[in-house]
């Protein structure tokens, strides 16, 4: 059971209240009749699907019924953080990196 | 290859069963092979067989991280039918159902197919003009089915709960009696040992990390134990299709989800079919050994963890438990979960990619043990010939482009 920090409700609840909603940052394209077919089903149904960190849409469904994102690693299902719909991810696979060679580098 | 017989069963019986020979070889690769298959589960597996036995090209590699049949091979709950609603799907899926018929005799090694067959439940008048209509849909395909109404289903399941006053009665049932179930490893190992005793290399503990490609046209496959030429590769890696398509410079239509299965203790026999419910959303078998073998929905989030989490494994048993309330007693065993490679339309990827002599069979999401002989016999052709085979053919990437979606989601049977 994953246990999610809701940014609008300010509190960790339980999985059962949440529904995933899918990957996050996905612009729907501006002037869809003149968005090729191509961009299209891109913008509809290819996805990032990442073995690692995931920044993916959740619904507070049996709460405050509002999304808001988070970002979560899809292998050990670990949630590195939560953050509200607008807003840009502070832990990013390029973060990690740096994070990574930082600690490398003090030892 | 050594044949199995009775007859030799009886024989090795006299020398203690320790002399069987090794059912596969454990070869070295080779610098280069006409064919690549990555992804040694049941499809891959069952490509590389039909490759060197109807194609009778044998140079080719099955190339597999971990063991073979080891993924959701290992990790489905068993069920094979072919009552789907869209023509391009029923036809795949009834290809595959044939091939299931004769495959036993065909593999010489003894699947356990058995058609006990498959009852789709419907628990609401919509349920029921569904069913009719995927069954007329079904019929006209060739494909055998039936609406049994509820006294017929007790005849069938006696112990199943369809009393009126249930908060889900069961109003009716589509029924296809080929349908059933099969060993899942046994399918694996069949083909594993057919393909090998063709003269397929089957490699494993040996990890794809990256594809080398020049001029859009692919050379071979970088792995852990060096580089491996092929100038045609398929790939059959389920779940972890997205890694290997980034790998190679593009995205799929996909998303992995951990799908989530149980067994129970063994029982005595109380089930002789397979009970599947659309509506209360769960699935129930009982296997040779005695353990009811039980099966739902995907976990929502998209993961690679091969396992869920505990909310899934309650509703799934909920269903359950709604449909069998003599069942709700009965300890759980084990419980697993295998990652699945879902696509927006329920239906499989069986394509060319962007990248030249590159192909792609994945996308079969929830349902993709029923079709293990005809995805690979379908992808062997379209490997071989380098151009979809006809039953593929609908099956490209650029249907989630064109628009020319094959709208299983709902009419499967059973929602993912």
């Amino acid at each position: 059971m994953l246990h999610i920090y809701c940014p609008h409700c300010d509190e960790h609840r339980e999985e059962e209240e949440f529904r995933p909603k899918g990957e996050a940052h996905i612009a729907r394209p501006t002037e869809p009749e003149k968005t090729s077919d191509e961009d299209w089903g891109n913008y509809l149904f290819f996805r990032k699907n990442p073995r690692g960190l995931h920044h993916e849409q959740w619904f507070h469904a049996a709460g405050c019924r509002k999304f808001f994102n988070v970002t979560r690693d899809t292998v050990t299902y670990e949630i590195l953080e939560t953050y509200k719909v607008g807003q840009q991810p502070a832990v990013t696979a390029e973060s990690r990196k740096r994070q990574a060679s930082d600690q490398g580098a003090a030892k | 290859m050594q044949h199995y017989s009775g007859f030799g069963l009886v024989k090795h019986g006299l020398s203690h069963h320790e002399n069987w020979q090794r059912m596969w070889r454990n070869p070295a690769p080779k610098s280069e092979y006409d064919i690549i298959v990555v992804g040694g589960g049941g499809h891959g597996l069952a490509t590389a067989y039909y490759l060197a036995k109807v194609h009778g090209i044998t140079n080719i590699a099955v190339i597999e991280k971990g063991w073979l049949g080891g993924g959701n091979t290992a990790r489905n709950t068993t069920i094979v039918r072919s009552n789907y609603l869209w023509d391009e799907a029923a036809w795949l899926y009834e290809h595959a159902m044939k091939l299931w018929e004769g495959l036993s005799q065909d593999l010489n090694y003894n699947v356990m197919f058995s058609q006990r067959g498959v009852m789709n439940l419907g628990h609401t008048l919509q349920d029921m003009r569904d069913i009719h209509r995927r069954v007329n849909a079904n019929r006209l395909n060739g494909i055998d089915g039936e609406v049994l109404d509820v006294s017929q289903i007790q005849a069938i399941v006696p112990h199943m709960d369809c009393s009126a006053n249930r908060r889900y009665p069961v109003l009716g049932a589509s029924w296809q009696p080929r349908a059933g179930v099969a060993r899942h490893d046994a399918v694996a190992w069949g083909f594993a040992r057919g393909a090998d005793s063709l003269g397929v290399d089957l490699l494993q503990q040996t990890e794809v990390t990256g594809f080398r490609i020049s001029g859009g046209k692919v050379l071979g496959v970088e792995t852990n134990r060096g580089f491996i030429g092929g100038k045609t590769i398929g790939v059959v890696t389920a779940g972890n299709s997205g890694v290997l398509a980034k790998m190679a410079g593009f995205k799929l239509p996909v998303e992995s989800h951990p799908l989530q299965a149980l067994v129970s203790e063994p029982l005595k026999p109380i089930l002789d079919t397979v009970v599947m419910s659309n509506h209360v959303h769960g699935y129930v078998s009982q296997s040779d050994k005695g353990d009811l073998v039980i099966g739902a929905g995907i976990d929502g989030y998209t993961g690679y963890g091969q396992r869920g989490s505990y909310p899934t494994i309650e509703h799934t048993l909920q269903a359950i438990i709604e449909l069998f309330p003599i069942f709700s007693r009965v300890r759980m065993n084990r419980q697993w979960g295998g990652i699945v490679d879902t696509t927006a339309d329920a239906c499989p990827i069986i394509s060319a990619t962007p990248v030249g002599g590159l192909f792609f069979n994945c996308g079969w999401g929830t349902g993709g043990f029923k079709a293990t002989p005809g995805s690979g016999h379908v992808f062997a052709a379209t490997l071989a010939a380098g151009k979809a085979h006809p039953l593929a053919a609908p099956f490209t990437i650029d249907r989630f482009v064109s628009g020319k979606l094959i709208d299983e989601h709902g009419a499967a049977g059973v929602a993912h």
